[in-house]
């Protein structure tokens, strides 16, 4: 293989780490308080997408516009899903919110067949985005330049948000107790509301760029892409952004290098990020960057 | 108490009898079309079960069943295939020459399915049986992808996306009906005994059933092989029914439909998984003019597709809101529950 089409293979690898990487981190936070694979994050991810195509192409407004508004539908969208499916169920046994959880995500993917149609929709690409750069030998659409470029500023954000303000600050709190963070005068629910709110809004920020890098939208295309990055979220260490990010990045790699060195596996291209979870559940369940956590009795 | 319980056995096989005969009496008045929903209902009942035996007896919760399906239903089929089929699904890439001749009856073969599943399960089980709840759901998902594609990509032996298509069509009522009674008996036959009760220890509370005395991932991976042993059999009469397997057929999708059977039925309950399995078959199919075009008289819909899977998707979500513990909790719907029920009428009706 020679070094432009290494190139080439590495920052399509980047890029797709790096969507990766978006949507790990929404799983990974609310793991990380509420202790659950929100399984309809995929879809809230589907959704981002079909909102912002819908922006664009019916309500012609002008990408940036349509971008903003869609990431907002989407992040209310997924507060109200906490709201209606999780919340009344907060008390319940963990496997029946996960339960309520797989009852959302085929909710929204039939409402999505129902709604948007099963037949495959083509994204329209901002010419901003869609220009082929060429370096010599390598020509790279420039929506990959972008997308570990917004995912960096995302991440920087957030890390912002979590580690400086003062919403971080309960967030982190009710990550390690809900009682506690209560008695402290943080109002859990809000909270809780708000960490739903950011995931989804990050969601939405990677279906948009899943968009523009695979120009293709249908119901069911959050479905693959929600359980790596639940993968990706384990694989980082649950419940640790940092990890997620990697985590992300790891998978993103592991799929894209694969095919490209080895392309009689492309057919497997899906299995690589579960067996990678099993060999990590089996080897170091707390994930790379995660803290070891005993079991409570 | 004796004559008590010999007069419940003798209802007991009044009642398989007269099941039987309502059964008969089906595959003489319905056409094939609400034959095969009968079928189904059978076969969702093994389905069913079997993971009530897994996530509603034992607490493992698992949502790798299609995968052990998968493998039962391609196993069962691989095996009754008779040769020139083979050679005529296999245009792409031949068949492997070790199963090329192989030609089974179908009772040797549904044996064999349910057994590799059961392989498969145990296989699966040894290394993620450690996990619990969430972890476990996701690691058995993630099996349960791999095996599809690994049967998307074995062309050799399982043809790949193309699947097997003409099947012998050797599932009947008798089949699937046979082999639903044949898991209830087992079920309730096992729920009497000492590992049946240990499986509810375990989903009560591990810890002390562990200091009880019960080996913990010997009664859980048993568990899970006998689950899985259903699941592939359960497999083998689909394809049977269906004619036609292809890796698609089993997708998360499938799971879903069956932990809905679980859900609805109650979590430890099998006359409610049988119920469920019998209500949500017959609900599929009933409610398939939904994604067809509907005429209200005044005003008229074109189709929708898709508007059935909504239906169910909210009907999972109302269950698990609002009626947690689904149609019988973890009750069962035995001889002594009807009298009581009955009496219990009797005497309010006296007592007003």
């Amino acid at each position: 293989m020679s070094f432009e089409i290494f190139l080439q293979h590495f920052s399509n690898a980047l890029s797709l780490g790096s969507l990766y990487a978006l949507i790990a981190i929404g799983y990974t936070m609310v793991y990380g308080i509420l202790r659950l694979i929100n399984f309809a994050h995929g879809d809230i991810f589907m959704l981002g997408g079909y909102f912002a195509f819908y922006a664009l192409t019916t309500f012609l407004m002008p990408w940036w516009v349509g971008f903003i508004v869609a990431i907002g539908i989407t992040a209310v969208l997924g507060m109200s899903i906490e709201k209606v499916a999780y919340k009344p169920l907060r008390d319940s046994p963990k496997v029946s919110v996960l339960i309520s959880a797989i009852g959302v995500s085929f909710l929204i993917e039939s409402l999505g067949v129902v709604v948007f149609g099963g037949v495959q929709k083509a994204f329209p690409i901002p010419d901003l985005f869609g220009q082929v750069i060429v370096f010599g030998n390598i020509s790279i659409v420039s929506v990959n330049f972008f997308i570990p470029a917004i995912a960096f500023v995302c991440l920087f954000f957030l890390m912002y948000l979590v580690n400086f303000t003062k919403t971080g600050m309960a967030m982190r709190a009710l990550s390690k107790d809900h009682e506690t963070a209560r008695l402290m005068a943080i109002d859990v629910d809000r909270i809780i509301s708000y960490t739903f709110g950011l995931g989804s809004l990050l969601a939405a920020v990677g279906g948009i760029m899943w968009g523009m890098k695979y120009p293709q939208l249908y119901p069911l295309m959050g479905l693959m892409p929600g359980l790596k990055c639940f993968i990706a979220a384990v694989v980082g260490g649950i419940g640790n952004i940092t990890g997620a990010v990697i985590g992300g990045l790891v998978i993103g790699f592991i799929e894209i290098m694969t095919v490209a060195f080895m392309p009689s596996l492309s057919g497997y291209r899906d299995a690589f990020a579960f067996i990678l979870l099993i060999i990590i559940l089996l080897v170091k369940p707390s994930g790379l960057m995660g803290e070891n956590l005993t079991e409570k009795v | 108490m004796e004559r008590e319980q010999k007069k419940r056995k003798i209802l007991t096989i009044a009642a398989l009898i007269f099941s039987a005969c309502l059964l008969y009496l089906f595959t003489i008045i319905f056409d094939s079309y609400q034959l095969r929903i009968v079928n189904l209902c059978g076969i969702y009942i093994t389905l069913g079960l079997s993971l009530n035996l897994i996530y509603g007896f034992t607490g493992l919760f698992s949502l790798g069943h299609a995968g052990f399906m998968a493998v039962g239903a391609y196993t069962t089929a691989l095996l009754t295939m008779p040769p020139e089929l083979k050679e005529m699904n296999f245009f792409l890439e031949p068949i492997v020459p070790w199963l090329a001749n192989t030609e089974w009856s179908f009772l040797p073969a549904l044996m064999m399915g349910g057994a590799s599943a059961a392989l498969v399960g145990f296989l699966i089980g040894a290394p993620v049986l450690k996990l619990r709840d969430d972890y476990l759901a996701i690691a058995t998902l993630g099996f349960a992808e791999i095996i599809r594609i690994i049967f998307t990509n074995t062309q050799s032996i399982t043809n790949g996306p193309l699947g097997l298509k003409g099947l012998p069509p050797y599932t009947s009522i008798w089949w699937s009906w046979g082999v639903a009674f044949v898991s209830i008996l087992f079920m309730v036959y096992l729920f009497k005994g000492s590992y049946g009760r240990a499986f509810i220890a375990i989903r009560e509370d591990e810890v002390a059933a562990e200091t009880m005395g019960i080996n913990l991932f010997r009664h859980k991976i048993l568990s899970f092989t006998i689950g899985s042993f259903m699941a592939g059999v359960g497999g083998g009469l689909l394809a049977h029914l269906m004619g036609t397997i292809d890796p698609l057929m089993f997708r998360f999708m499938l799971t879903f439909n069956i932990l809905l059977v679980v859900v609805l039925g109650g979590m430890g309950s099998i006359s409610g998984s049988v119920i469920s399995a019998i209500v949500i078959t017959v609900l599929m199919e009933y409610l398939r003019f939904l994604d067809g075009p509907m005429n209200f008289g005044l005003f008229s819909i074109n189709a929708i597709p898709g508007l059935r899977m909504v239906i169910f998707s909210i009907m999972l979500m109302i269950v698990i809101l609002f009626f947690q513990r689904g149609l019988m909790g973890n009750r069962e719907l035995s001889w002594d529950f009807l009298f009581r029920k009955k009496k219990a009428l009797k005497d309010t009706v006296e007592g007003e």
